[in-house]
């Protein structure tokens, strides 16, 4: 089954870049997401895999988890991918700034990379070995770079080059945080994550502390901690929207996802305090550094990008909070992901209807597209932790964790920036939906099926994490929160 | 073979000083591949008394990428761009020598606040390594170039490398071609985007690359 998950979308991947028809491309990158969405369903109903130290690959309870999260993100945008594709190729009037652009990167270009991003993200969530999981994060690197610079104009080189040099760096100080577990790990059986809990006490303490701080900083480059975020902006806001939703959505689990795995470690060595406390450095940091930049952005694809350093922040703190905080994190995760896709969708309408970034530029979409309007503010009141909506759950199970354990400062904090926040994108997010539409905009434009059914699909999920979390759900995210926390 | 590992290491960072110090850019390339060919030595000089295929394999490996794969996308991308020289980086070339050595310094001391568990062929092997990567680091965060920075990017990759090879027999070969292969496929993807800043700013000084920042409405 994982030989499959993985077989699939790295095969399709490959074969797109021979494919000349363009629709073709498109109707096989639906079909690889749909296949791997199916296959991950599948693992619901099969075994978990146990412990094992000579295998490389397994799937265990977070593992799984974070598939799922993963496989649902992937098939929206890739439904939603191939309609934005078709819109571009249509000759539709491009945004100001990419008048002066050269054409679009090919089209298979952006298909076959998004099924390999796809291969990587997966490759990272069930490898078991922390050499491999390192290979498969510094392959998401590589395969999106193309498809942040997919409008060939000089804005997203820019973020592009960014992006490759920022989370190059931070891969390379991951990899000296794996050989620095190998030492803190010698003789008992290198990188293979079943190993090193089975040796548990008996790994060298400093080295295992000097891992784990590489880790936070490679890993969490490619997360977005503040003050590691800065690639974050910049190709959030160049990359087409399909690709920021994916790179918000999923790539920032898989990175969080790698820090679990060495938080995982750190416990079964009995130095879970020492991990804590970088998350939530880490996370509180990253709220605060969020909360700065949010205030009167003028660019509402940044204002996302910051809102997802925020979000980071968020599920650090989560995860600093020991195995209460932990399910809230994961709940969060998983809210996260599909609010911010479904938000970065609904961007790529506005901006195909608007054909600006500007903040104070867009005004009055309720009567441009309306649907799409709809969505923005219903993804507004998501994002900001808004009850019904399942950020508002599993943001509060994170604050109740922080009271709990009498962690008050971490809780007061944590409340006074999210409600910064939340002030300042309201002010932002309702007037570009209200008033008057300027002239250029025109009156009521068409919108796609396809552009507007996976949003409200995404829409539609959060809501309803929000009012009820379905029964095997809840057994899953608690099966992840006690194997991630080390109580085995 | 103790000695033949210490030229090694004294090849390393006599090469580390001549990045630091030169601002042709050919130069530079020439000094990294020099590093590249003389760390391909390493995996097979590690453990004299007993070599292996994979010793071998890996060897090679390395000596075909780092020494002369590596230098020959950057060479070509030199030609390709037109640029012989890095002018005016942020730090200058004596300053940038200074800090150098101020970095060995570091690096000495910081090979005394972290033990190894057990000891290795050479004692220099941890703290050149160390110096390596804060050179790679440096050159990173001075220069301006984007041909400068994956170069910086290359030195700090050479310096975990060295670092890896300490630790050759505890983990598996499969991860460390995986490494190589990610490596390559970087400098490539990076080579790549340097053609194309090229060709749309007519420079590719990073310094000047500012289109993008947050603007701020009211």
């Amino acid at each position: 089954m994982i030989a499959a998950l993985l077989l699939v979308p790295t095969i399709a991947g490959i074969l797109t870049f021979f494919i000349r028809s363009a629709a073709a491309q498109r109707r096989l990158l639906r079909l690889t997401v749909t296949l791997h969405f199916l296959l991950t369903c599948g693992c619901w109903f099969l075994p978990l895999s146990k412990p094992d130290e000579s295998s490389w690959l397994g799937l265990d309870a977070p593992g799984l988890f974070f598939l799922t999260v993963t496989s649902i993100l992937t098939l929206a945008v890739g439904m939603y991918a191939a309609a934005f594709l078709r819109r571009e190729a249509s000759g539709v009037p491009r945004p100001i700034e990419l008048i002066r652009a050269l054409p679009n990167a090919p089209e298979a270009i952006f298909s076959g990379c998004s099924q390999l991003f796809l291969a990587a993200m997966t490759l990272v969530i069930v490898s078991r070995h922390f050499g491999l999981l390192w290979v498969a994060m510094e392959a998401t690197t590589l395969v999106s770079a193309p498809l942040i610079y997919f409008h060939r104009s000089r804005h997203s080189l820019e973020a592009t080059w960014k992006y490759l040099i920022l989370c190059s760096i931070g891969i390379a100080l991951a990899l000296l945080g794996n050989f620095f577990l190998v030492v803190a790990g010698t003789g008992h059986g290198g990188l293979s994550l079943d190993a090193l809990l089975a040796a548990g006490p008996h790994l060298n303490v400093l080295w295992l502390r000097a891992a784990a701080i590489f880790f936070f900083v490679g890993y969490g480059t490619k997360m977005g901690f503040a003050p590691l975020h800065t690639w974050r902006p910049d190709a959030y806001s160049e990359s087409p929207t399909p690709v920021a939703a994916l790179l918000s959505g999923a790539l920032v689990n898989c990175a969080f996802f790698a820090l679990l795995r060495v938080q995982q470690v750190l416990g079964a060595a009995g130095e879970a305090e020492f991990g804590r406390e970088l998350f939530l450095g880490f996370g509180l940091f990253s709220i605060l550094v969020a909360a700065i930049f949010v205030i009167r952005q003028a660019d509402y694809k940044r204002l996302l990008a910051y809102s997802s350093v925020e979000h980071v922040g968020i599920l650090a703190v989560g995860a600093g909070l020991a195995k209460a905080g932990l399910m809230g994190s994961l709940l969060h995760a998983l809210n996260h992901s599909l609010v911010k896709a479904m938000l970065f969708m609904v961007a790529g309408n506005i901006l195909a209807a608007s054909r600006t970034k500007s903040i104070p530029e867009v005004r009055g979409m309720l009567r441009v597209v309306p649907v799409s309007a709809v969505l923005w503010i219903a993804g507004f009141l998501a994002i900001t932790g808004s009850p019904p909506f399942g950020t508002f759950l599993s943001e509060f199970t994170i604050l109740k964790a922080a009271i709990d354990q009498s962690q008050f400062f971490v809780a007061a904090a944590y409340l006074f920036l999210l409600v910064a926040i939340f002030i300042a994108v309201a002010q932002l997010f309702l007037g570009m939906a209200q008033g008057e539409a300027p002239a250029s905009s025109g009156t009521r434009q068409p919108e796609a099926l396809a552009t507007i059914v996976p949003p409200i699909a995404l829409c539609m999920l959060a809501l309803s994490l929000g009012l009820y979390v379905p029964a095997p759900l809840q057994d899953l995210m608690n099966a992840a929160a006690q194997t991630l926390s080390g109580s085995m | 073979m103790k000695s033949g590992f210490d030229t090694v290491m004294i090849f390393l960072v006599l090469s580390n000083l001549a990045l630091l110090g030169s601002s042709r850019l050919g130069m530079c390339v020439r000094a990294l591949a020099l590093q590249g060919l003389v760390l391909s030595v390493l995996p097979v000089i590690v453990d004299m008394a007993d070599i292996t295929a994979r010793d071998l394999t890996l060897g090679l490996g390395t000596m075909l990428v780092k020494g002369f794969l590596f230098p020959w996308i950057l060479l070509r991308t030199l030609r390709d761009a037109g640029v012989r020289r890095e002018i005016e980086p942020y730090v200058g070339y004596t300053m940038s020598l200074i800090i150098g050595a101020a970095l060995l310094a570091l690096a000495l001391w910081l090979d005394r606040r972290l033990p190894l568990p057990h000891s290795f062929v050479s004692p220099l092997l941890v703290p050149v390594s160390f110096f390596t990567i804060f050179c790679g680091l440096f050159i990173l965060l001075s220069r301006k170039k984007a041909i400068t920075q994956v170069i910086g990017y290359l030195v700090l990759e050479n310096g975990i490398y060295s670092f890896g090879m300490a630790l050759a027999h505890e983990e598996p070969f499969l991860v460390e071609m995986g490494m190589l292969l990610d490596i390559f496929a970087a400098v490539f993807v990076m080579g790549i985007a340097i053609f194309h800043i090229h060709r749309e700013f007519e420079h590719m000084d990073t310094a000047r690359m500012t289109l993008l920042k947050d603007d701020y409405s009211g």
